[in-house]
Formats: C-alpha cells, structure tokens, sequence
C-alpha cells in the first residue's frame, strides 16, 4: 500500500507529539535544574548551585538512602518470596491453583489506600509499634504479586516435562528445583525485582501508613515539604533530575542485557 | 504351554489371555531373563481407571511397545515404570525387587520424552552431562563422582550413536525437530540405563524423517543391547519396530504377542480393526472348520463350537479377484484407490463392504468374484452378543435405571403370566401383587435393539461415542455414558469418536430378569 508524503509525515509526528506530551514536564525539569532561581521559569544562567545544596542537605541525603534501603530490601523479600509462590503455585492442582492465582491478584486490582489502610488496623490491631520492620512488610505485600507475575509467564513458556526430565536423570527434586526450572525463570526473577524497586522507590501511601514518622523517605520528604511551603523547593529539581538518570541507566542495563545472547561456554 | 514348532497359523488365543502365555515367541517365562515384571498393576484417578490389572514381563534386550488409542492408558503405564506415577495397586518389580515405592531419580531407567524436554539454558553437552554429572559410582570400594574426563568421554561417545559428534557446543534452540529428538535419546542412553523408555519419541517429527529415526532406533537398539519401552497410537510404527507388541484399551491389555501374532491373529474386533486393514464380519459357524458369512460357507482353520457366532477378519491383501463366476462370493466392484504399490478396490456383495488389494489395475462398476483362501480367515470369538447390565434397577414408575438413565420398560416379563393393575402394581396369574420398586434386576439389550436419535431430548440416555468398528454393512459402535457404562450397537450410520449422541430402547426389547425370589417383592 502506497501512502502519501503528507500521511507519513503526520504518523510520525503523532508519535512526536505522544513522546514529548510525555517527556516535556521531566525536560523542564531537568533544564531548570542547572539554573538557581528560585521560580521555575526564570532563568539566572547556568550553575551547579542546586546540585551542590541538594547533596548538602541532610534530610535529602538520608531520605534518599532510607527510600534505596527499603526499596532493595523490599525488593529482596518479595523477590525470594514471590518467585517461591509462584512455582509453588504453578505446580498446585487446578483447583488450588486457580484459587491462589484469583487471589494474588487482588492486591494488585485493589486500590493501593485500603491495603495501607488494612495494614495499619492489622499492625494496631496486633499491638505492633510502626518501625522500619513495618515499613518493610508494607513494601512487600505491595510488591509480592508483580513478582509473581512476571515469573509465572516463565513458568508456563517452560516445557512442563523438564522437571520430570532433570528427575529421571538423577536429580533430586531440590536439585531439579535449582538446575532446571530455576534457570528457566531467571529472566522473570530479574524483571520482577526491577519492578519491586521501582514500585517501592515512588510509593507515598503505604509507606505514609506504616512507617514509624521519624522515618523519611523521598516521596515523604517531597509530600511533607511542598504540603508546608506550598511551593517547590528548587534543590528538588536537581533531585528529580538525578533520580531520573538513575531510571535511565537501570533501562539501558537491562536492555542491554536481554540484547547479549546467553554467554558461551566451551568445551 | 511348552514350546510350539513355528507354523504359520497358531489357533486363536481368545480373547484377553494373561500376559505369561500370550508371547508370541516360543520363549518360556523363564525368571532369570525378565527385566522388569508389573504384576496387577492399577492405576486410579478418583473414580475413573487409567489402568487397570496390568499383567506383563519384559525380557533383558526385548523391545517392547504399548499401543493403543489416546486415552488407553499406555502413557500412564510408562510414567508407572518411570517413576512419575504411584501404581494404586499391584507390584512393579525390576529384576525381582519391588520398585513401585521408589522416586525417579532412584530407579536405573530413563525416559525420552515426547516433546524432547531437553534443557534450554543448557547446550547440547551440557544436557547430554546432565545425568552423568549427578551419578556416583563405586571405584574400589568407595563412591565418587565421575571425573571431567570420563564424563566428556562418555558425552562423546552417546553423541557419536545418535549422530550428532560436531554438535556439542550448539545451542538447543539451533537444532531442529529431528536432532533435538537425537540430543533426548543421548541424553537418556548417556546413562547406560538398564530400561530405556520411549513416550511417542517420533510424535512430533514428519513422516520422513520419523521413518528414517524408526530404522535408526531399531539399529541402536540393536547395537546398545538395553531394553526399550517404546508408547506409540501408530500401528505401523509399533509393526516395523517392536519384538513384542501390547495392544492396549480402556486401560486393559487385549493381546500380547509379536508383530506378525498380533497381525495374523488379532485377539478380538478391536485389535483387529486398530492393527492394519481388515474387513470385519459378524459369522456363525456352520460345522468344523466352516464358518459361513458374506452368504457363503468357507472353509476355515480356527476351531469353534458349532452354531457360535463369531467375528470373522480378512486382511484386504488376502482377498483375491477372479472374474465373476469362478470365485466363492460374487459381487460388483464400486471403487479403486491407487495406493502406490497397489489398488484398493471395494466390492460389494449385496450390502456388505469387502476391501480388496490388488495389483492389477481393473475397471470399476463391473461384477467380479472373490477367493480367501482358509488361512487368510481368521475367527474370533465375539465379544458381545448383548448388552448385559447387572445392576440394574426398578424405580417406582416402572422404568429400569441403567447407568442413572431411567428406561421404560415391561415389568410384566419379571412374572411370566403377569399384568398391570391401574396402580402399577404387577399381579401375578395366581393373583398375587408384587411392587418392583427398587428391585435389583439383571437388563439384557440386543446390539441390534438399540435406536440412534441426534435429538438428545428425545433419547432415554445419551453418551459419547468412544469406538466405532466397520463390520462390513453395519457399525458396531460403542457408546458411553458419563458414568463409564457402555451401550454396544450395531447401526447403519456412522458416528465419530467423541460424538455426543442419544440412545432410545423400545420398553418389549429390554430383557429384564430378577436377581432374587419374585416372591420378595410380593404385597402382603
């Protein structure tokens, strides 16, 4: 089918047009953080200024280690927990096996605002005083099913008979479990754990609901400060921009990763 | 049962003999030569059998091959052996010790699987090491692992059987259907496993190269000198590959024997119309030796009571074509297929269908005559001559419930002499009422007395057709109800396998008989 020059030009410039709908506020942001004003929009030339304030700001600085500890710790459990879950649930009976399935699911349909509401009556309920403990367990229940969910798709790519394969030449089920099936869903595991990571990093709700308050993490500190002065702190530009490097590189690593084919190894 | 001179016919085994004397061989059960024996196995999923009351040896070296249709219970039979399925009753004894209790990863046999199953993240010699680099062996009184060099030895040397020396740094997904098939089989027989077990290992390959893998298997297993049992639902593979053949239905063994056994003398209808080509006809014998069917009287070399109606098999390429008049049989010949080294012609002989292979090349739609020659007759017992159903019941309306389908019937039968009050009740001749409700009766149904409809609302019952044998001019098919109870009838119309159909009887063709005293069921 022949199209016009006109009908080109315009498909590509829908996709332009989607593209920078979608970037522009975080280039903004980005441009205006190598300037000082104190208003976005006014430009004083080029400084560093908000760069060197925001690495002197200790609130900032521990807000930004506390959210990375509890975002690969989180990220960790559920990682372990998750991958765990869905074999376990992969291999139940159908009828066991739809019902956990149905189940798991419903953290991730139900808004985010009753789960950290739950969460909070559980831990009073059960006389628990909000820590960094609580935090964690809130983190994990918010991240277990995406876990679970990028490994089960691994799961049902696998040929089913290769577990039966690895027993009948010998292995152990814990050795079939290790060798076999767990290669098979390395690639799920990883994409499951980058996604708890990123889940976890921009959550304000439940970690708002079950974190002892002395306890800042970026989206608090962000939420606590723009709610008092009402404005946009201009250090937080230069925050913005760094985190959004670091989502950059994370990208690129792992598209550069599924790009590598399996290494060789010979014989 | 001693040891028979060869000959070419052997007398009909009859039907469903237990495994020790069904080989076709003249090799006596002898036990230092059985590698593994499975004795009464069952296999049970809630209600239903996948297998049930298995009997069978395997001698060291045989190679051995279940066949039968998809459901019938030969891959559940295998997995039993392998390790992956716990027999719900019976003994599996490998070399005399009981093995049913062990795991696979404990029992010296090894399977290639249907869909290969091989290990993706791994190459070609890695999986081929897979089993090798889990093995402890016993050197000098103390358990080790196998070295490096042994292991890449021992690699080398499965890949060279399958053909495959320069693969070893390949990635699976580089291979196609026909090496990964190669890499399954060098995997398992990497082992040195004392049974090897193939699930329809060809399955997936095409026609081609599954005939050229057919040859190659039966030359390895020629040469490794180990065991194989070998699933398959293709008849032909099962003929060009196996030493002994176990057909297999509904979970049931119906005839042990080797390939020629088992094609000359099928056991029973099934086997028969499941093995091969065969025109199969409902006879009688008429006298020793003679059955009549086709409305002529043949000679025959299988022995049966006199007046018996029996099933009769005559393999297409034991039919010969003479010109009309001077055979036995006269008929009209209404088609030809060229089947490459021959034609397959069909005649009929008034209604009835004869499948005939010829070489020569004739016209159609003329009269011709047919020769079969008393060995190119084999005679069956019939299975069945009537629907029997034991457990039967009477509920309160006067129907008789087989299988939870409720089927009016003539209560009247169950008392000679008897009728119907108003009420239902049955009075007897001297007088006497009984009430039949609830009582346990034997119903007896002719093949042939059982009416076919499509509408399901108009049926008494209705089931599934699960087999469907061509007699020549009728159907004999089986159908079966949610409950695993079987209707077996002779139709003219033909159904497929899986069809959802409605059966009717008529209440006077229902054979009813008491089990018990009438006297029981008496009103006092």
């Amino acid at each position: 089918m022949r199209t016009s020059k006109i009908g080109n030009f315009l498909r590509k410039f829908y996709v332009y047009i989607v593209l920078f709908i979608m970037y522009a506020p975080i280039l903004v942001l980005i441009a205006f953080s190598f300037t000082d004003a104190k208003l976005i929009g006014n430009w004083n030339g080029f400084s560093l200024r908000l760069y060197l304030s925001l690495f002197r700001n200790r609130e900032i600085v521990t807000a930004a280690v506390n959210t990375f500890v509890v975002a690969f710790s989180s990220a960790a459990v559920s990682t372990v927990l998750g991958t765990l879950g869905a074999i376990g649930i992969f291999y139940s009976g159908k009828r066991s096996k739809a019902v956990m399935e149905g189940i798991g699911q419903i953290p991730i349909m139900n808004a985010e605002i009753v789960t950290a509401l739950s969460l909070t009556i559980l831990f009073v309920f059960c006389g628990v005083k909000f820590n960094f403990l609580t935090l964690l367990v809130g983190h994990v229940v918010l991240t277990i099913p995406f876990v679970v969910l990028s490994v089960r798709p691994k799961l049902m790519q696998m040929d089913p008979n290769i577990y039966e394969a690895a027993l009948d030449l010998g292995a152990t089920p814990n050795k079939a479990l290790m060798r076999v099936i767990m290669p098979e869903v390395v690639p799920g595991i990883v994409s499951g754990f980058i996604l708890s990571v990123t889940l976890s990093l921009d959550d304000y709700i439940i970690t708002a609901f079950t974190r002892d308050t002395s306890y800042q993490t970026l989206s608090t500190y962000v939420y606590g400060v723009t709610s008092k002065k009402g404005t946009l702190p201009p250090s937080l530009r230069a925050l913005t921009t760094v985190i959004t490097l670091l989502a950059l590189i994370v990208l690129l690593a792992a598209n550069r990763r599924s790009k590598l084919g399996p290494k060789k190894n010979k014989h | 049962m001693g040891p028979k001179p060869a000959v070419f016919r052997k007398k009909s085994f009859g039907t469903l003999c237990p495994a020790k004397i069904k080989r076709g061989d003249a090799v006596v059960k002898d036990d230092k030569n059985i590698i593994i024996e499975l004795k009464n196995v069952s296999k049970h999923y809630g209600q239903t059998y996948a297998v049930e009351d298995f009997n069978l040896y395997v001698k060291k070296g045989e190679f051995i091959t279940f066949l039968g249709p998809s459901g019938c219970g030969k891959t559940t039979t295998l997995r039993m052996i392998a390790g992956f399925e716990m027999p719900t009753s019976g003994q599996i004894l490998l070399n005399g010790t009981d093995i049913s209790g062990l795991p696979p990863y404990q029992r010296p046999v090894n399977t290639v699987f249907q869909r290969y199953a091989l290990f993706p993240h791994l190459d070609v010699y890695d999986n081929i090491a897979f089993g090798l680099k889990l093995k402890k062996i016993t050197d000098g009184g103390k358990t080790r692992k196998l070295t490096r060099k042994e292991i890449s030895e021992k690699v080398r040397s499965a890949l060279k059987i399958v053909d495959l020396e320069e693969y070893e740094d390949r990635d699976i997904s580089t291979l196609s259907g026909g090496q990964q098939q190669r890499i399954a089989i060098a995997r398992a027989i990497v082992n040195e496993p004392e049974i090897l077990l193939l699930d329809e290992p060809l399955g997936a390959l095409d026609l081609k190269m599954r005939k050229d893998m057919q040859l190659e298997l039966k030359a390895m297993h020629k040469k490794l000198g180990i065991t194989f049992i070998y699933v398959t639902h293709d008849q032909e593979e099962a003929l060009t590959l196996s030493d002994t053949i176990v057909v297999m239905k509904d979970g049931m063994i119906q005839q042990i024997g080797t390939p020629e056994g088992i094609y000359n003398e099928p056991a029973n209808a099934f086997v028969a119309d499941f093995i091969g080509e065969s025109n199969i006809y409902s006879g009688t014998v008429i006298d020793r030796l003679k059955v009549r069917f086709l409305g002529h009287v043949f000679d025959a070399l299988d022995e049966f009571e006199k007046n018996e109606k029996v099933d009769v098999v005559v393999r297409p390429e034991d039919v010969k074509l003479v010109p009309p008049g001077e055979g036995m049989v006269d008929g009209r010949l209404t088609d030809k297929i060229f089947k490459g080294i021959h034609y397959e012609y069909t005649m009929m002989v008034g209604h009835t269908e004869v499948i005939i292979q010829d070489t020569r090349n004739l016209e159609i739609n003329c009269p011709a005559g047919i020769v079969i020659e008393p060995d190119g007759i084999h005679i069956m017992k019939k299975e069945l001559t009537a629907n029997v159903y034991d457990d039967a019941y009477i509920d309160k309306n006067n129907n008789v419930v087989i299988s939870d389908f409720r089927f009016p019937c003539d209560v009247t039968a169950l008392v000679p002499g008897s009728r119907l009050d108003g009420e239902g009740y049955v009075i007897g001749p001297d007088g006497k009422v009984y009430d039949f409700t609830d009582a346990d009766v034997k119903a007896t149904v002719g093949l042939g007395d059982i009416e076919l409809v499509d509408n399901i609302d108009e049926a008494d019952a209705w089931g599934n057709v699960v087999e469907n044998i061509y007699k020549g001019d009728h159907y004999m098919m089986t159908v079966r109800t949610q409950q695993d109870e079987d209707f077996v009838i002779d139709t003219e119309y033909t159904y497929d396998a899986g069809d959802r159909v409605g059966i009717r009887i008529k209440p006077e063709l229902i054979g009813l008989t008491l089990n018990g005293e009438a006297n029981k069921y008496a009103k006092k």
